[in-house]
């Protein structure tokens, strides 16, 4: 499968990020196109083009803008979740950094069609590069009218507001976004009501990922059947991939949903030092993790559903045969029970619980029958916390123990430091030692 | 008031719990329908009145088709819906015992130790569906302990679940969201702003519903066990809001008081004095009689005490006063009403142990007194708009205050600040300095006048209507035009009793005119005298009793339960004191009255007696006697010890008789007195005009011996408008003086009308009567510095 560059196509050209640069590549037209449509025609063509979210859970996403009630006399909103957090995820900064115009023709776009005046773009606080791009190109496309008020004639308004997290992971849980956006400590609502319903200030609001976004200019100008030729009938389009971990040349690679792992390798150099695949996540460190023999699946929404796992972020991390699984799903699980936000029980607690049990196995000080104990306290976890947070958690571990619980066995015995030396795994460990 | 409520009928649904089909109104969270059929699933964050958080998990459920267990406490059953519990289905047991088991991870299991022990529901629930043992091995999280989130209020936070009932009891339902959960995953914790501790008036409440030990009072933390209490309900004696209450005592002292739940009333809440001011019923008290001899009082025998009384008022009859104060429960205030009026033959009574007007008198007899329950805490909260006068809620009647913030409903204030309470009710202020009451009340806008005239509207009045001349006529009017309720919210807890009761000047129980014949033929009848032994004048208000009695114009005062520092004009009150013939003092703690008295006589107080308080809404609130072997007698029954020496008899003297006489006189249905129409007076103030009211938390007596309460209170302070400040330059403290002196405080700056300042009416070292000589609306001379 070859790489078809859509929204990655012109990231070489050095002033892309810049109002000229983008409209030199065919910026804003798509915006020129949506703004003489119907609201309804664009949501519909959404919906046609079979796009789902590219934050991680794959929700369809013109079904999403569609529940957002119309004439119901409140403010709609909209709100991009440019929170990336995800251990392993690295594709919406660099879209931003990149090409921030794309995200906001996309928002403007969107914001038409759910018929918001107002939108917000939350950026993860870490990533002040990437706000200050965004902010600019907000500042840039206001002078050129485009953000404002009857925005190209159309008689439209809109107002877009870049808010900075404050770097907690549980923000990236939209709704926990919300209370950050509206000045509370971000802690998950219960649902319903739906932000659909009652999102930012108790109004109907969207919330999409910034890859999500980005891709509405293309399906506007391009067309839906050209975006259905990308990918499968459940997954179409293309995908910006963010390949990381033991490879060769790590990068983004743009390319169909349905193309492999093994593809997506090649593409990145193949495993440093010519090594093996040990293990891989699909998407971010809350999808179970997967192995070689895993390679040739398509990824796609469905094939890696099948699999047990996740697409995720589309954001494969490769982890060769110099990692110990054992510390790496301890990290994992230290990330995770910094991150619980405290809300609810499960979580609160499952992770300080299991984080300590892993770490007994890091340390060689765990036995076997904790194994049983691990997997039952992940079990007490997945599907009873408040939020996918709880879930993500309750993942790595039994994933792990279902493909090497060898290895797990192998660590009561004595610290996984002594059978894995941690400075081979380093990323530059290549360079130094082979 | 059957036109408030909705009348359509609430849906209801077909839903399966456990194989049991029952029909519930729509709406109906799953937890509450399945105690309908005697299931209790856990909980924690769960509480009947709060907004669902769905946070701790404990009540999962497994719902038919629903992939994953849901929580109870969040899950609406619907039509048709099959819901499995913990009894049924194993999945909801599991989850729930996973949950149990999470939350002990970090608990301390300190429970030897811990207040809560005995009576925690982690306690109660891990017994019930945790596993028999822990699986975790590993080292629990610990946090320095305790950390004080008041001066009352400490938290141990290791022990807390994080089920976020008291930071959302503080946002939700009191409106001071002073606590709030911070920091993440298991270092969450409750916590407070550092320079901002938890000084809510209703901080108690959070220790109640705190499922576990982890907040306390410093008045009980460590005092005793649960299981070692008895436990008696109760009815609050602070205020006229009726709280029922349950009073805990051990070995004869009272080791704490609870809310009880009353949906109608308190609903599951209280205020910080009801719950921890308690300390004065131990301490302090008159043990004996005493009798006055060559200038001096002495212990005397009761005979002794009640002949010498007996024969002094037999001596002085009808030439007496009777001044009751405003704490005697009904039965008792009915007593003294019969005393003066059967015993005595005197209609000289008073129950107003405060600032108090003629003109109030009218409005009280002829549109208060024995009148039915109209205006009622859930009209309050179904009424499309509440207008206050001379009324603070939070401050005066707390749990008023907590039903209409609950009720959102519309409220608008004619006063001179916009409080905090008011602003947390959403509430707008209609100005009027103190004094222009009635000018403000008689020019209304069209609006708000409009909004009276909504089916349901409501007129709160408070007790210091009386402070501001026309402003009872002006609102007698008001309520007459628009045809809304009107209520009187008194501050003390036996002001409505006793004016229904009839220890007022001028009226007999069951608000009945003493000067119509046919009324005082019922009520002779009922006390079996002739009805020409009852007075047929009106008689002498408390203020015109103590002028009386220091012009010896009259010669004998009985007293029951007053302050001379709750009087408004402390020399005429101390001349009284100085000045009277014969005082005969019934009180259970000493006052300036006992001390001068010339017999003494120690009665029960609140934990002594069974009585009955009335609301504000004219609801009895009846309760038992806590300490059933207390040997100290009622104020009634020392009452029918002295007629039957004077030799007089009058029907009951014991609490049931006088219940059985009430019920038997009940209300009177005759003609009342005409409402009072006294034309406004407008004010001239040079300086400043003086808004006064008293703080929940202030110098009370009732409140005395109980330092952690008094460190939650409002720091003592004068109040201003920025422009006002300004004008004496902005300073960081002021001197107020009045006639008789001043006081130095901190200035601070509010939402006041210009050229008003609100001081404390009886704070630590600050009251308006002893200390300034000034009463409200009284013009007082404010002045930049001194030291506070």
């Amino acid at each position: 499968m070859t790489l078809t560059p859509v929204i990655t196509e012109h990231w070489d050209q050095p002033d892309l990020y810049t109002i000229d640069g983008y409209r030199r590549v065919g910026g804003y037209r798509a915006l020129e196109k949506a703004l003489k449509q119907d609201p309804d025609a664009i949501i519909n063509s959404v919906k046609d083009s079979g796009l789902r979210g590219r934050g991680g859970a794959g929700f369809p996403t013109g079904l999403k803008w569609s529940f957002v009630p119309q004439n119901d006399g409140k403010p709609h909103y909209l709100v991009v979740n440019a929170d990336e957090s995800e251990p392993g995820a690295c594709k919406d900064i660099p879209i931003m950094m990149a090409n921030p115009h794309s995200l906001i023709e996309g928002v403007i776009i969107t914001s038409f069609a759910i018929r918001a005046n107002h939108a917000f773009i939350y950026i993860r606080g870490e990533v002040p590069n990437a706000l200050r791009k965004v902010a600019n190109a907000v500042a840039e496309a206001r002078r050129a009218g485009l953000i404002g008020k009857n925005i190209l004639g159309s008689g439209f308004d809109l107002e877009i507001v870049v808010h900075s997290g404050a770097g907690a992971y549980i923000c990236g849980e939209e709704t926990a976004l919300l209370d950050s956006l509206e000045g509370f400590r971000g802690q998950p609502r219960l649902k319903p009501p739906f932000p659909a319903v009652a999102g930012l200030y108790a109004s109907p609001t969207v919330i999409n990922n910034v890859e999500t976004i980005c891709n509405i200019p293309y399906i506007i100008d391009r067309g839906v059947d050209w975006f259905r030729s990308f990918g499968t009938e459940k997954s179409p389009g293309f995908k910006v991939w963010a390949v990381s971990g033991h490879v060769n040349n790590p990068g983004i690679f743009e390319a169909p949903l349905g193309i492999t792992m093994r593809q997506l390798l090649e593409y990145a150099g193949g495993v440093r030092g010519g090594g093996k695949v040990k293990f891989w996540l699909p998407g971010g460190s809350s999808v179970p993790l997967l192995t070689e023999e895993h390679l040739d699946l398509p990824m796609t929404y469905e094939e890696m559903a099948a699999a047990g796992t996740m697409l995720g972020t589309g954001t494969p991390m490769i982890f060769d045969e110099t990692v110990s699984v054992v510390k790496a799903v301890t990290r994992w699980l230290e990330f995770y029970k910094h991150e619980s936000c405290g809300k609810c029980t499960p979580c609160r607690e499952g992770t300080y619980w299991i984080t300590g049990m892993l770490e007994n196995f890091e340390h060689g000080h765990a036995k076997e029958s904790d194994l049983e104990l691990l997997a039952s306290a992940c079990n007490q976890i997945a599907g009873r916390s408040f939020c996918a947070l709880g879930d993500a958690a309750a993942t790595p571990f039994p994933a792990a123990l279902k493909y090497f619980r060898d290895e797990f066995i192998a660590a009561t015995n004595s610290p996984v430091d002594d059978e894995f030396d941690p400075v081979a795994s380093y990323i530059y460990a290549g360079a130094a030692t082979r | 008031m059957s036109e408030n409520f909705s009348t359509d009928v609430v849906p209801m649904v077909n839903v399966n719990i456990d194989g049991v089909d029952i029909v519930v109104p729509k709406g109906t969270l799953a937890i509450r329908a399945a105690e309908m059929i005697g299931v209790e699933i856990p909980r924690f964050c769960d509480h009947p009145l709060l907004e669902p958080v769905a946070a701790c998990r404990a009540c999962l459920i497994e719902v038919e088709g629903m992939p994953k267990p849901q929580p109870a406490c969040a899950q609406v059953v619907n039509d048709g819906m099959t819901i499995r519990t913990q009894q049924s289905s194993e999945v909801a047991k599991d989850a729930q015992e996973g949950v149990m088991e999470f939350l002990l991870i970090n608990h301390p299991l300190d429970c030897p130790v811990c207040d809560k022990g005995g009576e925690c529901p982690l306690q109660n629930q891990a017994m019930s569906v945790g596993r028999p043992e822990s699986r975790f091995e590993g080292e629990k999280r610990t946090f320095e302990k305790p950390i004080n989130v008041s001066a009352q209020i400490l938290l141990d936070r290791e022990r807390c679940v994080s089920c976020a009932r008291c930071t959302r009891f503080a946002d939700q339902i009191a409106g001071d969201p002073m606590i709030e959960l911070l920091e993440r995953g298991a270092n969450q914790q409750v916590g407070v702003a550092d320079d901002q501790p938890f000084d809510s008036y209703f901080s108690g409440n959070t220790v109640q519903i705190c499922p576990v030990g982890a907040l306390t009072s410093s008045a009980y933390r460590f005092r005793s066990r649960p299981f070692d209490l008895v436990s008696v309900p109760t009815t609050c004696e602070h205020c006229a809001s009726g709280c029922s209450l349950r009073t805990d005592y051990r070995r004869g002292e009272i080791t704490r008081r609870l809310a009880w739940e009353n949906p109608e009333v308190n609903e599951d809440w209280n205020c910080d004095k009801g719950r921890f001011a308690f300390s004065y019923l131990t301490e302090g008290r008159i043990t004996t009689p005493m009798v006055r001899e060559n200038g001096e009082l002495r212990p005397a025998s009761w005979p002794e005490a009640i002949d010498v009384a007996a024969r002094g008022l037999a001596h002085a009859g009808a030439s007496t006063g009777v001044l009751t104060g405003g704490r005697l429960t009904q039965e008792d205030a009915y007593a003294y009403a019969k005393f003066a009026r059967a015993i005595l033959g005197t209609d000289n009574i008073d129950f107003r142990a405060r600032a108090t007007s003629v003109e109030e008198a009218q409005l009280l007899r002829s549109s208060i007194a024995g009148t039915p329950i109209s205006v009622t805490y859930d009209a309050l909260e179904a009424a499309p708009f509440v207008l206050l006068v001379s009324f603070e809620p939070e401050d005066e009647s707390p749990m008023v205050f907590l039903r209409l913030r609950k009720a959102r409903t519309t409220v608008a204030s004619i006063g001179a600040v916009v409080t905090r309470g008011l602003s947390k009710m959403g509430g707008s202020l209609i100005a009027a300095a103190p004094g222009d009451e009635a000018t403000v009340l008689n020019n209304l806008s069209a609006d708000v006048k409009q909004a009276l005239t909504q089916p349901g509207a409501v007129i709160l009045v408070g007790e210091r209507i009386a402070t501001s001349q026309g402003a009872a006529s002006a609102v007698a009017k008001l309520a007459h035009e628009t045809g809304a309720a009107l209520a009187w919210v008194p501050r003390r807890a036996g002001e409505r009793g006793a004016l229904d009761a009839g220890a007022l000047a001028g009226l007999l129980p069951g608000g009945r005119p003493l000067t119509d014949a046919s009324a005082r033929v019922e009520v002779a009848a009922a006390w079996g005298v002739d009805v020409d032994v009852l007075p047929s004048a009106e008689g002498l208000s408390g203020d015109d009793i103590l002028q009386a009695v220091s012009r010896a114009s009259l010669g004998a005062l009985v007293v029951s339960g007053v302050d001379a520092v709750d009087l408004p004009d402390p020399a005429a009150t101390a001349a009284a004191i100085r000045g009277a013939g014969f005082i005969v003092s019934l009180d259970h703690h000493h006052s300036e009255f006992t001390q001068e008295a010339d017999v003494v006589l120690p009665v029960a107080l609140v934990t002594e007696k069974a009585g009955t308080f009335v609301d504000w809404e004219g609801r009895s609130r009846p309760f038992g006697q806590v300490f059933k072997d207390a040997l100290a007698m009622t104020d009634a029954t020392v009452l029918g010890m002295i007629a039957n020496a004077i030799g007089k008899q009058a029907g009951a003297w014991d609490i049931a008789g006088i219940r059985r006489e009430l019920a038997g006189l009940g209300q009177w249905s005759g003609a009342r007195e005409a409402a009072p129409s006294l034309p406004n007076t407008a004010m001239t103030v040079d300086g400043f005009r003086l808004a006064s009211w008293r703080e929940l938390l202030d110098a009370g007596v009732m409140q005395e011996g109980e330092p952690f309460l008094a460190a939650t209170a409002r720091p003592v302070a004068a109040l201003m408008s920025a422009t006002s400040a300004a004008q004496l330059g902005s300073p960081a403290t002021v001197s107020v003086a009045g006639p008789s002196g001043s006081v130095v405080l901190p200035l601070v700056v509010g939402d006041v009308i210009d050229n008003v300042v609100f001081v404390p009416m009886n704070s630590t070292d600050c009251s308006i009567y002893r200390d300034l000589g000034a009463r409200i609306g009284s013009s007082v001379a404010v002045t930049a510095g001194g030291v506070a």
